[in-house]
């Protein structure tokens, strides 16, 4: 296929992904168990031969969702509200649904779809072996879980033949963030998300297949010498699209991120440690740099320097989660990092239900500005 | 020798007790020893058994929310770049951090910090700041949530994992060994004083209540902030005393009114309006006899037994799920026999709002108990307005009397 070819088959994933998500099923004879945003053991879904759906919400409105949760819950959780009342979910099998934050731990206690819910934790306290242990447990406990609503056995080498399959995803997926940002003018802001978030919606082998074929493609294209500013941009998403529009409008690349969505999704490789479990446990234990993840260093404060350093950015977008609290404390240790290190810094309010970002665009124009200064 | 004595009411005991306890850290401060800021619900018996001060900032913030000196802190913080959605609480705590004044008594920065997320997760963010920015060690006690029906050996187990760890860490920081012996008496003390918190607040089960649940708030700053000390059960056996009078004399909680309506108020005190929201309910004669907070406490263990503690530590009403929670609910609705439920839609307070809706429908459905929510919050006065909860009591107030039409009409 041929590069166009190969970013409108993603383009057209991440744009009707209920569609998506049926015909993956359908060709390769799986069923499809949800995950909602923002971690979750996805190997085992797939070891149950089943494909793992990520659930971020999306442009929806309210209209059910603002029976069972109050306005100040974070927009991602209200339009999933929203989508599992109206029955876009049914096509899911099971969710699972992690404790991150109190607003996941009440909401996993509180789905309303067809389909039953797997609420889980993942350990804090990350320095104590027990913290494994404990996850490794937690799994076990997802695992039987699923093996009974699915009717399926979930082997030790089906967990395996998964974490090597999903090694092999993040991978090229590292590969491609570091292509895309040398080749910003064909991966825009909006081509390099969608290709990102195509990847919620097919089997893992499919897409692994595509990205790869991407990647190798465009390796071949001349380096293209974009005179845009290019930026790092941090947070837990960036959506809606008509914010991205105005990156594009406004002559911004986006280089690298430091986003839930997206490259936090597969900065952390599962590490060999026998047992797949205790595997998929030790992922979490070496996830780092991340505002969910409990750390009192912040390291993800000096890994979004390191960032900008790497990607030879010019400045960092963080994409605020309204109502979102892991990331709402980051903010001002950040907006000090920033002008400690005298790199340009600029805050946006990200809400999933907003429809005009005129407002969005005055910023990001006085951002472009001050980054000429 | 003690500060307080027998010839002393509970109240004036609890008002010695709390200021010395401040007083004491900040010359503890003075003199170079250690001072931790801990969360409200942590395991105190290490750093106790240490010598370490501790002091706890949720608990300074009510006396600055409750003394109205909240908006210029929370101002501080918002410029500095909190927003204004996250918990009042922390954003008046980390901006005291930077500032060090406020209208209520000043609290000495701390050396090393303890946090126990049994509450809520808002907790390891803000705790993840204070240790950073100050650069001192950050104890943990991750407390896994509950979320499935029962508490999983696997949940207690981690939990203690992580108390052994606290023992190593503290040896470290204190560079000496941890003192076992101290230990086993502040975990007897603890116990007991968990214990004496819970009978005395219980009492309000008595018809009519001889606690007013506003006055019950007071109390709680000291099973916070001196769960360790035996001066704290002391105040407690003393309270328990006194009400135990009261309620054999028939006297009522609420000061020279007549307790006609009983409820369960649901969620953190709306601190910055706590004389408007208490004038309120006195003035319809609605007494608050049931709430979360006697059982927040009731950390019972066997003294010596980790596994036990750590169990207490885990069963925290906030961290159970949400069968648990409607269970927990509905035994003190029946325990104290509430006519009623006031929920308090908490800004601060996401895992004490999210949840309301399914609670409220099943108590709503099961028990036949009206009902009602306001908007408020625990320490941004901002959030909180007074027509609403008036008229929010009103239709509870109506609601209740339709339901017992009986006592209402006798009460008149």
């Amino acid at each position: 296929m041929e590069i166009n070819q190969i970013i409108n088959n993603f383009i057209q994933i991440a744009n009707s992904p209920d569609k998506a998500i049926k015909q993956s099923c359908e060709r390769n004879h799986k069923n499809a168990v949800g995950c909602v945003a923002p971690y979750a053991p996805e190997e085992i879904i797939y070891a149950a031969n089943c494909i793992p759906v990520g659930l971020w919400g999306g442009e929806v409105e309210l209209r059910k969702a603002r029976t069972y949760l109050p306005a100040f819950a974070c927009s991602i959780m209200q339009s999933v509200m929203e989508y599992e009342t109206k029955g876009t979910y049914d096509i899911l099998k099971a969710v699972l649904i992690p404790a991150m934050c109190d607003t996941l731990k009440c909401f996993g206690q509180k789905w309303k779809g067809a389909c039953p819910a797997i609420p889980f934790v993942y350990p804090q306290n990350r320095r104590v072996k027990s913290a494994e242990l404990f996850l490794e447990n937690e799994y076990k406990s997802i695992t039987k879980k699923l093996e009974d609503i699915l009717n399926v056995d979930i082997t030790e080498k089906a967990l395996k033949e998964s974490i090597i399959l999903y090694n092999d995803y993040r991978l090229a997926m590292r590969e491609f963030t570091e292509i895309a940002a040398v080749h910003t003018t064909t991966i825009s802001p909006t081509v390099r998300h969608q290709i990102i978030k195509a990847s919620y919606f097919i089997d893992k082998k499919e897409y692994l297949c595509y990205i790869r074929e991407l990647n190798e493609k465009l390796r071949l294209q001349p380096v293209e010498h974009s005179k845009n500013k290019r930026v790092v941009v941090s947070g837990i998403m960036l959506e809606p699209k008509g914010i991205l529009s105005h990156f594009e409008s406004l002559g911004i690349d986006v280089v690298g991120d430091d986003l839930a969505q997206e490259t936090r999704q597969f900065m952390t490789d599962v590490p060999f440690a026998g047992d797949a479990l205790k595997s998929l446990a030790r992922q979490w234990i070496n996830h780092n740099a991340c505002s969910l993840a409990f750390d009192p260093y912040k390291q993800r404060i000096q890994h979004l320097v390191d960032l900008v350093h790497h990607f030879k950015a010019d400045g960092v977008v963080l994409a605020l989660m309204k109502f979102c609290d892991p990331e709402e404390y980051d903010v001002p240790i950040i907006m000090s990092k920033m002008k400690e290190e005298n790199i340009p810094l600029l805050v946006i309010e990200i809400d999933q239900q907003a429809k005009a970002f005129e407002q969005i665009n005055t910023r990001l124009q006085g951002f472009v500005e001050s980054m000429d200064d | 020798m003690s500060i307080i004595n027998e010839s002393m009411t509970s109240k004036e005991m609890l008002n010695i007790l709390v200021a010395k306890n401040m007083e004491d850290a900040r010359k503890a401060k003075e003199r170079g020893d250690l001072v931790c800021w801990s969360s409200s619900i942590a395991p105190c018996e290490f750093c106790e058994a240490m010598g370490i001060y501790t002091v706890y900032p949720e608990n300074h913030v009510v006396g600055i929310a409750a003394r109205k000196g909240a908006p210029e802190l929370l101002e501080y913080a918002e410029r500095k770049g909190y927003s204004n959605d996250i918990c009042g609480y922390a954003r008046a705590n980390l901006a005291y951090m930077d500032v060090q004044k406020c209208v209520s008594e000043e609290l000495p920065l701390p050396d090393l910090v303890l946090l126990c997320n049994n509450i809520c997760e808002t907790l390891l963010k803000w705790y993840e700041n204070i240790a950073y920015e100050l650069n001192i060690p950050l104890l943990i006690v991750d407390v896994p949530y509950n979320h499935d029906k029962e508490i999983t050996e696997e949940n207690i187990q981690y939990v203690e994992a992580q108390f052994h760890d606290i023992i190593h860490q503290l040896e470290v920081i204190c560079n000496k060994p941890f003192d076992e012996k101290k230990f086993q008496e502040v975990m007897k003390v603890s116990a007991q004083n968990a214990k004496d918190w819970y009978d005395a607040t219980m009492l309000c089960s008595a018809r009519p209540s001889p606690l007013s649940g506003f006055d019950m708030f007071n109390y709680m700053a000291l099973i916070v902030c001196m769960r360790g000390k035996k001066e704290c059960g002391m105040t407690f056996r003393k309270l328990k005393e006194e009400l135990e009078e009261k309620i054999s004399r028939g006297e009522c909680g609420l000061k020279n009114a007549e307790e006609k309506y009983r409820i369960m108020w649901d969620g953190i005190a709306c601190w910055p309006y706590l004389s408007h929201t208490y004038k309120v309910l006195k003035k319809h004669g609605i007494n608050m006899t049931g709430s979360t907070y006697p059982s927040a406490w009731a950390l019972e263990y066997t003294p010596g037994n980790l596994f036990e503690m750590a169990k207490a530590y885990t069963g925290m009403g906030n961290n159970l799920s949400l069968e648990g929670q409607i269970n927990l609910r509905k035994s003190i609705i029946e325990e104290t026999q509430c006519d009623g439920v006031i929920m308090h839609m908490n800004r601060s307070c996401k895992m004490c709002d999210f949840l309301q809706y399914e609670v409220g429908k099943e108590l709503n459905d099961s028990l036949n108990i009206p009902i009602t929510t306001f908007d408020g919050d625990q320490a941004d006065p901002r959030n909180y307005s007074k027509a609403q909860y008036e008229t929010r009591m009103e239709a509870l107030v109506e609601m209740m009397s339709e339901n017992i039409p009986s006592r209402n009409s006798s009460g008149n």
